[in-house]
């Protein structure tokens, strides 16, 4: 059973200056927001020698040579969103159908196996998912995907040249990872849709589908959007599987096969080995970089997933 | 065909197509356990995989070698992530019951804000700020910054789910406290807290499997070591770094070693999450009691 938040307000609350605890409390609360600040700031400060040289020019040079000192983010850039947005499109047809199978009501025994099941997947360390997609992913995708693909389409551009390491096993790894993600979210969307509008629907002599689609998914779609931008952030700083596949190729490829990479695998590659004043600084730049575009993604979509629970419940 | 009948047709093969798509799903998780189990295993069978911590020397070339072992990574996960735990969990628990029993203050939805974009903040992030603030200073990488690095991370998911535990809890009991002239303070920690305590372990351990499962924040914080290292101011292994290390290496004989470090971490993790349901099972059978 449920408390709500009009029921703990009743409870006296202790006043004045001898609710220490509260303070307490309050003060050890307010170590999370702080960090998250702590962080950004600490990691601007050390990307500071590279902000100052390199300025805006940063984000569209595709030169990395820490030889010459010359850092451009363009292809990392490129790298990470171009994985996140593929294996969103991958993830986001197979994560709404799990979640609408998952939200219909009742328990029923394969549901509940479903349900742990994409719950175990969420649990799977990021660097197994890694290990799976070098030696198994990788070479079957190239194998059955790749090599078929670049042989019958190669007149299409932007297909061709097959590598086992590339932008597109990445994000097809990148789609396995964020698919609980979606999939829970959107699930607990769905589930927040008044009752009273499914039960009109189906009054109205709409059939299963027809409700599904026409009525529940519409208006379910703000939450789902929030989900989906939520499932972005975690793969556009997604690390170690992702360094693990990508190639680790410092261009913008040609093709979508070819080995290319993130804004988080150079961190994970170059930063023990960076010295000298500009280089660590640069690849801080990547960091921040990198945290300031999450933050963004998830503030806007917690704020979406949180404005359309709150919408479903008034509406109920 | 009627068009009643195209209805019922067109439903039936969207709900098939649902339930196919769902299925698909599944199928990377069967497969993730699959292989690791299947190439993890003849590494893991040897009993010197866990005690052995040392490769024998074997440059430039490795050989064939069978009395490998991971013994220090499991070792360094543990410390790393006992001592994680014992920064993430109490404060953790701290903030989760503020975030629950004062729930009207204004600040507590910036701090519930703060902890959702704390847990999709990029765990690489994290390890560079870790790095600036306590690897830098003392001039070498060390197992305590590892630990801490795993702190920050553990430590928006035990605040989130302490809150979810204490808000379960009936008013009544909170009230029956505060009857009974007991302070604020003895109330939450004293009533609420054993009452919540087995959704605060679900929390607890679901920040452990996490934090065990980490690589990233690592990497500039522990770095890593080929022995076994017990001193948390020094370089320390731990199993996911040895599995991404040693996969990405062309020798045969420690790609293997990778699978099975896989294997252990892969049975650890979901081990703990297994657990960790039944305990919130219980808790929530427990609530309803109260």
């Amino acid at each position: 059973m449920a408390v709500t938040a009009e029921a703990r307000i009743a409870a006296p609350a202790a006043k004045g200056p001898r609710d220490g605890f509260r303070t307490l409390v309050g003060i050890v609360a307010t170590a999370v927001p702080a960090l998250l600040v702590l962080i950004v700031l600490t990691l601007l400060g050390q990307a500071m020698p590279s902000i100052q040289r390199f300025g805006l020019g940063f984000f569209t040079g595709t030169t990395w040579n820490p030889v010459t000192d010359v850092f451009g983010a363009a292809p990392a850039i490129f790298g990470t969103l171009f994985t996140a947005f593929l294996a969103l499109a991958i993830a986001l047809p197979v994560g709404i159908a799990v979640a609408v199978v998952l939200a219909e009501p009742g328990h029923t025994r394969l549901r509940g196996l479903i349900g742990t099941g994409i719950e175990l997947l969420a649990a799977i360390p990021s660097v197994v998912f890694g290990i799976w997609a070098l030696y198994v992913l990788g070479p079957w995708s190239y194998e059955h995907i790749e090599v078929p693909v670049s042989t019958h389409l190669a007149f299409v551009p932007w297909l061709g040249s097959p590598a086992v390491r590339g932008l597109f096993n990445a994000s097809l790894v990148l789609a396995v990872m964020i698919l609980p993600t979606l999939s829970a979210i959107s699930r607990d969307v769905i589930k927040a849709v008044p009752r009273g509008l499914k039960e009109n629907a189906v009054a109205l002599g709409a059939t299963w589908w027809e409700t599904t689609w026409r009525v529940i998914l519409p208006s379910a779609r703000a939450g789902i959007f929030g989900a989906t931008i939520l499932a972005l952030g975690r793969a556009l700083g997604e690390t170690i599987a992702v360094t693990m596949i990508i190639g680790n190729q410092y261009v913008i490829p040609h093709t979508i096969f070819q080995p290319a990479y993130t804004l988080a695998s150079v961190i994970a590659n170059e930063f023990t080995e960076a010295t000298g004043p500009l280089y660590p600084a640069a690849l801080v730049e990547l960091g921040l970089v990198l945290i300031l575009v999450t933050l963004v993604v998830n503030v806007l979509a917690l704020l979406l997933v949180h404005s359309a629970s709150r919408e479903a419940r008034l509406t109920a | 065909m009627s068009r009643n009948g195209r209805r019922l047709y067109a439903n039936g093969a969207w709900l098939g197509l649902m339930y196919v798509l769902t299925l698909l799903a599944l199928i990377p998780l069967a497969l993730v356990l699959w292989f690791t189990v299947t190439k993890g295993l003849p590494s893991v069978i040897h009993p010197q995989f866990f005690f052995n911590a040392e490769l024998p020397p074997c440059e430039p070339r490795c050989p064939e070698v069978s009395n490998a072992g991971v013994g220090h990574a499991i070792a360094g996960t543990g410390i790393m992530v006992g001592i994680a735990s014992l920064i993430a969990i109490p404060v953790g628990v701290l903030g989760g019951i503020y975030l629950a029993e004062y729930t009207v203050a204004r600040w507590s939805n910036w701090v519930r804000l703060g902890s959702d974009v704390m847990v999709g903040t990029p765990s690489i992030a994290i390890g560079l700020f870790i790095y600036a603030f306590l690897v830098v200073p003392f001039h070498h990488f060390s197992a305590l910054s590892g630990a801490v690095a795993l702190s920050v991370l553990m430590l928006p998911i035990v605040i989130r789910t302490t809150e979810g535990a204490v808000a379960l809890i009936p008013n009544g009991l909170r009230e029956s406290g505060l009857a009974l002239g007991l302070p604020r303070w003895r109330v939450s920690l004293q009533l609420i807290l054993p009452a919540a305590a087995p959704g605060v372990i679900t929390g607890a351990l679901l920040a452990v499997a996490r934090a065990a499962g980490e690589t990233a924040p690592l990497l500039f914080t522990a770095f890593g070591a080929h022995l076994l290292q017990l001193d948390p101011n020094g370089p320390m292994q731990a199993l996911p770094m040895t599995v991404y290390q040693y996969a990405l290496l062309p020798y045969k004989s420690l790609q293997d070693q990778a699978w099975g470090a896989a294997l252990v971490l892969i049975v650890l993790v979901l081990g703990i999450n297994l657990v960790s349901r039944w305990v919130l099972r219980r808790q929530i059978a427990l609530a309803g009691q109260l």
